[in-house]
């Protein structure tokens, strides 16, 4: 009895916690005025959640590209079909692993900064003394972070997408020996904008929103102890990558175009 | 000491509240006037901090009525709440500063948010502020190089930065060195009667309160038990304020939690641990 007392307990607990964010998100979109009318609110977020991942990103970007040269290669030889290397990894990186990984990626570096400094800020009673001093802390500190993290994702998604197909070049022209003018060429000619980078793009938002959404209402839901944010970094990063990954199956199921 | 307004500016009738089944104030009536100052003194728990948030809106009374600067608290939205707390200021039991401004923007938070005054008259208004708090020269320090007097001082700068109408303060002198202690004591009551506004203290440090204000209410039990002005405090023959006045370990407030007799505990075996 414990055990269906438990599961039951866990599912109210669920759709509670997913009415509070849904509630919590109707009003960071009521007072999100202010991080547009205020823009430079809005682009120091931008810059420590967004500027501040570049090296990370990059890296991690042209790191992914190069692994994605070396087993492309290995797989597409076996076929006789070496020279597509650039197709395979720029449709790989564009339409999948750039949104995802630079996804995973900024959650961990930047959403749990956000869900950080967010919950530090209320256990210091910082959002409480806003508050009493008339200041919204929705819309001064809560929203513009939301809104410089869906800004920040999709250029991140596509600089680590960009550093990947380099990554690409590197080890299938420059170390492997596939002819430049095919990996380049075939590239061109097979990623289309709308269907494959577009695609890339909706899924880097989507993505962006929800990490950002995920990281603010756990930095402003905490319980305010060290050990209350310190459980709020960590369900940030780990419904993030959850999260991440489902919205990736829902959204690639609704482009698929293979039937 | 001040010469008090007559209209009260905070009045209280019959307020009670409670989280969830545990109820914290079982009706309390108080009234502070312009000018003068007030401490809310109690022990822990008593329910003194649930008694501020009220009188700034940030919760509500479950019955009862809380009035501000003649406004009824409970019918109050937003903005009007907002609206009021324009005219409020509080300090934080530790500041609250934020953490990524320095000093200077600290205090110029308020001013930057609710007025559209040029930026040297901000310069200023913030100088000014930091002036009477002795820590004019300390603009361009961050939050973390403060000592705990330094950083208190600081928040009081920030919280009267719009010169409001009403003061409140949380445990002003909490983990604080006498020096520091007694600044931000004297500087509470002066700024009080600079501004002559309204200041509500919460605290428990008896000897140094009863220095600087007006009148004390004592609350235990989500009551008030006691009030009076010091003389009459410190003339007080009623049990529960002389435990306080006098620091005794028991008394009305008692030194052990609720338990079963200590020779049945020590002894005995059912239900023992």
């Amino acid at each position: 009895m414990n055990f269906f007392a438990s599961i039951g307990a866990g599912v109210v607990n669920g759709v509670w916690k997913l009415g509070l964010v849904a509630r919590f998100f109707a009003l960071l979109l009521r007072y999100s005025g202010q991080s547009f009318l205020r823009l430079h609110l809005t682009i120091r977020e931008i810059y420590f959640g967004g500027v501040l991942s570049l090296v990370i990103i990059a890296v991690s970007g042209l790191f992914v590209g190069m692994v994605l040269g070396l087993q492309g290669y290995e797989t597409l030889q076996r076929f006789g079909s070496g020279d597509a290397l650039g197709v395979l990894v720029a449709l790989s990186l564009v339409r999948e692993l750039g949104p995802v990984v630079a996804g995973l990626l900024f959650a961990s570096r930047a959403g749990s900064a956000i869900a950080a400094e967010i919950g530090l800020m209320k256990t210091t009673e910082q959002l409480k003394a806003m508050d009493m001093m008339a200041v919204n802390p929705i819309a001064r500190v809560v929203a513009p972070r939301f809104w410089g993290g869906v800004i920040s994702m999709p250029l991140l998604a596509a600089i680590f997408s960009a550093m990947g197909v380099f990554g690409g070049w590197l080890i299938g022209v420059v170390l492997i020996g596939v002819d430049e003018g095919a990996f380049w060429s075939q590239m061109q000619s097979a990623v289309d904008f709308r269907h494959d980078i577009m695609n890339g793009v909706i899924k880097s938002a989507v993505f962006g929103v929800a990490v950002s959404l995920i990281a603010v209402f756990e930095g402003y839901d905490c319980t305010p102890t060290a050990e209350g944010v310190s459980r709020a970094i960590t369900r940030t990063v780990v419904s993030s990558a959850l999260a991440i990954l489902a919205l990736d199956f829902v959204l690639t199921s609704f482009m698929f175009r293979g039937l | 000491m001040s010469v008090a307004s007559n209209a009260p500016l905070v009045e209280l009738k019959g307020v009670r509240f409670a989280y969830g089944e545990r109820e914290i104030l079982k009706g309390i009536d108080l009234s502070v006037r312009r000018g003068q100052l007030v401490a809310i003194m109690g022990g822990s728990g008593c329910g003194k901090t649930t008694l501020l948030r009220l009188i700034g809106g940030q919760l509500r009374a479950a019955s009862g009525q809380v009035t501000v600067g003649g406004e009824n608290l409970s019918s109050l939205g937003r903005s009007g709440m907002y609206a009021l707390r324009r005219r409020m200021g509080m300090l934080f039991q530790f500041g609250a500063l934020f953490t990524d401004m320095s000093v200077f923007d600290n205090v110029a938070f308020p001013l930057r948010e609710h007025t559209r005054l040029p930026p040297e008259l901000i310069r200023d208004l913030v100088l000014m502020k930091l002036n009477a708090v002795g820590l004019r020269g300390a603009g361009g320090l961050m939050p973390a190089e403060l000592s705990g007097g330094m950083a208190r001082r600081v928040a009081l700068a920030r919280a009267v930065a719009l010169d409001p109408m009403l003061i409140m303060y949380d445990e002003p002198f909490a983990g604080l060195d006498p020096i520091s202690l007694g600044v931000i004591g004297q500087l509470i009551r002066r700024l009080n009667d600079a501004l002559g506004a309204a200041s509500i203290m919460v605290t428990h440090d008896i000897h140094e309160s009863l220095e600087i204000v007006d009148y004390v209410y004592f609350v235990s039990d989500g009551q008030i038990v006691a009030e009076g002005t010091p003389d009459q405090i410190r003339a007080s023959r009623d049990p529960f304020v002389h435990q306080f006045v006098c620091a005794e370990a028991d008394g009305p407030v008692p030194f052990h939690y609720p338990a079963r007799d200590v020779a049945d505990d020590l002894l005995g075996v059912e239900g023992g641990r």
